[in-house]
């Protein structure tokens, strides 16, 4: 549950994406409002199309948006030049769907590390600090550096690719964490790991946990606010228990309904 | 005793790299569908659940290449069958394949009813355009697709009911044999939803009458198979009713397939995951003993040096393990 | 880098090409420290000699004798200096005098030689025929004689003092010289040009030329067309609009008639080898520039383009690291063609007289040129124009090939 005596850590006002001009515009975000809590982890739920991955990129400054405000931390957001955007960027990282692809495959395991170091102010750090902070990394997340020192990420598999990914997360150590479907391309196995990850680093280094998720289940399980996207816009939110268990739109009774269960009877009639 | 549908025994297939190494995708398998029944066969990607649909066909195209075993359907052994004679006479008529991309399978040029008269003009020459036409339109009817849908164009149709629409198209011959291998991963919960009671009433109507569903997701298999087969590296490591490897597993591996998995219901946001460690073997040379002992958490001195047999237990279940049913629930007892 | 070239390597079509171009440029770097004669050097006094080895009359003269009896020398002898004129004269006076046609074979010397001699009489009047018709005959007749002679050939030359010729030496028809001993031979493997030049040097400078002005009109062009394509798929909006506007006009008019008015306008003495390049490179970056920026804004989007971003690295880093090395296999094919076809467009713009200017250096295009301008192509001097097509071809081809086999190994859906 969101604790009310924290602090607003991400909030928008009317946020709004549109896409393209004239007749073939788009409107994939549509004047959403959301407060998120420090410390707090949120889901954002919804199927493709609904526009959820386009306001996670507005929430990490990778596109522009259209309309409305961004606060953080209580203040307005200023991401208009490189150096603010670098500022911005420490306190807000990202993890990407695909693993395959979220990697330069020419370069090392060692730069994606480096580079992390380097945001951090590290630059001028002894090899052997630098040396020591990545082991330390790829020591949580049960990896070895010295297996992979030289190594390019696409020697690995999807689960440990994500899990360095998560070792560029400790070593950043921003604010917030947004997660798009972090788990929707590892296998099942590797999935309890990568989460058991997540929630281990964020006691560790006390951030916000943004999950960008068409998984409802998934939602359900890791996040204290679930805000259920339709159309670019938010049509239920609440606690996870509130919007999962008692969800009052029909549309996300709709997708409870559809997703298959184990303990209940999943209702075929419904469709 | 009911009749089997399917049945296969020992089939070993194998790839053939392009650097001439062989990898066995399918190793020993043996299984069996009864009439009226439905097998899922779970497992992580590259487990070769996907290389066993195509197996099971008698399909063989390079560099899959078959090695061993037997499939017989409906009694007739189709083992050992050129890939032509097999797509002339057993295909569509006594096992009906339909993959993840199925849908993206149909020519943008042409209308749904002449898919079906392509697969009538294969198999049953004689009948007219009117005839196939009023047997497309009451078969649609009766499993829950709109008749228009016959006069589109597949662009016209959205990604559910294209899917359901292909699956209608190769089950109209009421094959023995549906083999579904993740028919509705690629679709929003609610299609996917469709597909399931689509597949679901196809066999209580007696359209088809065994089937094979292919999927990594579990809660989705619970809901539609009657038996669940795991497989991992090749293998089957364990087998039984639905219900059982759900809630019950015996193998270390299933255990941590099933502690994987997510579902949005009450009570369950306590549950610890468990994670398996590890990522599983390569194919290129499996190990000697048992193909998971690496990453299993009960593992004995003889797991890495002796393989491991399928061990069959009372209620028809089988699993892969050197430990009995109960070594297995006390160590998983003291956790 | 490594692992690509390997890779190259593997496929026979890379090979082929490579080893068809490594043989050109190979020509064509060694072939000047072998024959340092200038290229351009008018070494004939006359146009299109055949291609054969040219022995000098005069140093054999002086060059040692030694006696060879070969049985067929004299008929070869005959044979060479009986033209086709002569002998068809010959026939027409046989027939005139009463051989029947049929006995009179003008392919067999010998035999033709013999009813000649046999028969002709220049007192026989035959009727119908002129007067300077039948001198002609009394000519051939001494002039046959005379090849017929055995006897040799006295040298004179002129005493300075007394003005009287004086024998120096004699050549009997049985004297040879060992080509060897002749201090000047001089083989011309492909004849000379119309300016009397040797074409096989000139072809190969041409060939040096004509690589420089493909090389470096090809990267300019890539060059042109990758900055732009680079910049206007990664910053996008009015940048990408502006650049596309403008590479849209440049597709729209045909590059090569830009190029025909632009060269023209240079005028002829400007427009050296390297003129012409600039020129061919700064007309043909459209198409390149289109496809790397449809590249890139594939790109653009991808995960490890954002990753990169959130690490704080600045455009020019991402553009460098996450964007080039993604498009690098694309643009080194891009290059091998704008390379072939920077060769094949200034062959084009010298054939129209609009190349390079033709005193200073050979082009294979400006061999064309002269080429085509003394009707070396009707006369049926091949030897002036059909080794450049063939060089020409030969380049285009060689690159092609590499470009076919970069694109079976970086093109996964080529591959087998």
């Amino acid at each position: 549950m969101a604790d009310k005596r924290k602090q607003v850590c991400l909030k928008g006002t009317g946020l709004t994406k549109v896409f393209g001009i004239g007749r073939q515009q788009t409107v994939a975000v549509d004047h959403v409002d959301f407060e998120f809590y420090e410390g707090e982890i949120i889901s954002i739920v919804g199927e493709s199309g609904s526009g959820k991955t386009t306001l996670a990129k507005m929430l990490l400054g990778l596109i522009g948006t259209t309309e409305g405000d961004i606060y953080f931390q209580g203040k307005k957001r200023d991401i208009s030049s490189q150096k603010k955007k670098k500022e911005y960027w420490k306190n807000i990282q990202a993890i990407f769907q695909d693993p395959f692809s979220s990697y330069n495959i020419f370069n090392k395991i060692d730069s994606v590390l480096l580079d992390c170091i380097h945001m951090r102010g590290g630059k001028k750090l002894p090899y052997a600090k630098k040396l020591e902070l990545m082991t330390e990394a790829c020591g949580f997340v049960n990896l070895k550096f010295e297996e992979l020192t030289n190594k390019y990420p696409f020697e690995l598999s999807g689960g440990q690719m994500q899990r360095l990914m998560i070792a560029r997360i400790f070593l950043l150590k921003p604010k917030i964490l947004l997660a798009d479907e972090p788990t929707s391309m590892i296998d099942a196995c590797s999935r309890a790991t990568i989460l058991d990850m997540l929630m281990q680093l964020r006691d560790e280094i006390d951030m916000t946990l943004i999950f960008i998720t068409h998984d409802i289940g998934l939602a359900y399980f890791v996040s204290d606010s679930v805000y259920i996207m339709e159309r670019g816009i938010f049509v239920e939110r609440g606690s996870a228990d509130e919007v999962i268990l008692h969800p009052k739109e029909a549309y996300t009774q709709r997708l409870i309904n559809d997703v298959p269960k184990i303990y209940e009877e999943w209702d075929l009639s419904t469709v | 005793m009911s009749n089997v549908m399917l049945e296969v025994k020992d089939l070993t297939t194998k790839y053939i790299t392009r650097f001439g190494e062989d990898i066995y995708a399918v190793d020993h398998v043996s299984l069996k569908v009864e009439d009226g029944k439905s097998l899922g066969i779970a497992g992580e990607s590259g487990c070769g659940k996907s290389t066993l649909a195509l197996s099971l066909m008698g399909y063989y195209f390079p560099p899959l290449h078959y090695t061993g075993g037997e499939i017989t359907i409906d009694g007739r052994n189709i083992t050992g069958m050129n890939p032509d004679d097999v797509r002339k006479s057993v295909l569509g008529t006594e096992i009906a394949y339909i993959p993840q991309s199925a849908m993206n399978a149909l020519n943008p040029t042409r209308k749904i009813i002449h898919f079906i008269e392509d697969v009538f003009e294969a198999h049953n020459p004689l009948a007219t355009k009117k005839e196939i036409y009023d047997i497309a339109k009451g078969f649609f009817e009766t499993v829950g697709l709109p008749a228009e849908v016959l006069q589109k164009y597949p662009v016209e149709l959205s990604g559910g009911m294209k899917q359901r629409t292909v699956i209608a198209i190769s089950v109209i011959l009421s094959p023995t044999v549906l083999i579904a291998d993740e028919p509705s991963s690629a679709l929003d919960v609610t299609s996917q939803k469709m597909v399931i009671k689509m597949l679901r009433s196809l066999m209580n109507n007696g359209y088809v009458k065994s089937m094979i569903f292919i999927t990594h997701e579990l809660p989705l298999l619970y809901n539609v198979t009657d038996d669940i087969m795991v497989m991992y590296a090749g293998q089957i490591v364990e087998k039984a009713s639905a219900k059982e490897a759900v809630f019950d597993p015996l193998h270390p591996y299933s255990r941590g397939l099933m502690g994987s998995i997510i579902v949005p219901e009450e009570g369950l946001r306590d549950v610890r995951l468990t994670a398996i460690p590890g990522v599983p073997p390569n194919l290129k040379n499996p190990p000697a003993g048992c193909r998971f002992a690496e990453r299993c958490l009960y593992v004995r001195p003889l797991c890495t040096t002796h393989p491991v047999r399928l061990r069959e237990i009372a209620g028809g279940r089988t699993y892969r393990c050197i430990l009995s049913e109960e070594e297995l629930r006390e160590a998983y007892k003291n956790g | 880098m490594k692992h690509f070239i390997r890779q190259a390597f593997r496929s026979p079509n890379f090979v082929a090409g490579f080893v068809i171009f490594a043989v050109i440029l190979l020509t064509v770097f060694i072939y000047p420290l072998i024959i340092t004669d200038p290229p351009l050097e008018i070494i004939g006094q006359g146009t299109f000699f055949e291609p054969g080895i040219y022995v000098n009359v005069y140093d054999s003269i002086g060059s040692p004798h030694h006696t060879l009896k070969l049985s067929d020398a004299a008929a070869k002898r005959i044979a060479s200096r009986l033209g086709d004129d002569e002998r068809l004269a010959i026939k027409e006076w046989l027939v005139a005098a009463g051989i029947p046609e049929a006995e009179v074979d003008t392919e067999n010397t010998e035999r033709l030689i013999d009813q000649w001699v046999n028969t002709y009489d220049p007192a026989v009047k035959i009727p119908g025929m002129t007067n300077a018709r039948r001198n002609y005959y009394i000519r051939l007749e001494t002039s046959l004689r005379g090849l017929l002679s055995t006897e040799g050939v006295s040298i004179a030359a002129k005493n300075a003092e007394t003005a009287a010729l004086e024998e120096k030496s004699t050549v009997t028809q049985s004297d040879y010289v060992n080509v060897r001993e002749v201090p000047n031979v001089r083989l011309l493997l492909l004849g000379t040009d119309n300016f009397g030049r040797d074409v096989l040097t000139e072809l190969i400078a041409a060939t040096g030329v004509s690589l420089q002005i493909g090389f470096v009109a090809g990267i300019i062009a890539t060059l042109i067309g990758l900055i732009l394509g680079l910049v206007s798929g990664y910053v996008g909006g009015l940048v990408d609009d502006v650049i596309m506007f403008v590479t849209n006009l440049f597709t729209v008019i045909p590059s090569f008639v830009l190029l025909i008015l632009i060269s023209f306008s240079i005028g002829q003495d400007k427009r050296g080898a390297v003129t012409i390049a600039v020129v061919i490179g700064f007309t043909s970056w459209v198409w390149t520039a289109r496809a790397v920026r449809s590249q890139v804004v594939s790109l653009r989007n991808r995960d490890h383009v954002n990753l990169s971003k959130l690490s704080g690295h600045s455009i020019a880093h991402i553009i460098l690291n996450d964007i080039l090395p993604y498009i690098a296999s694309y643009v080194v094919m891009a290059l091998i063609l704008q390379i072939s076809s920077g060769i094949l467009a200034e062959a084009g713009l010298s054939i129209l007289g609009l190349g390079p200017r033709t005193t200073e250096v050979p082009t294979l295009g400006l061999m064309m040129n002269w080429a085509m301008i003394y009707q070396a192509q009707i006369l049926g001097f091949w030897w002036a124009y059909f080794p450049v097509i063939v060089t020409i071809a030969l380049i285009a081809f060689s690159m092609n090939l590499m470009n076919t086999g970069l694109d079976q190994v970086f093109n996964p859906a080529l591959r087998e």
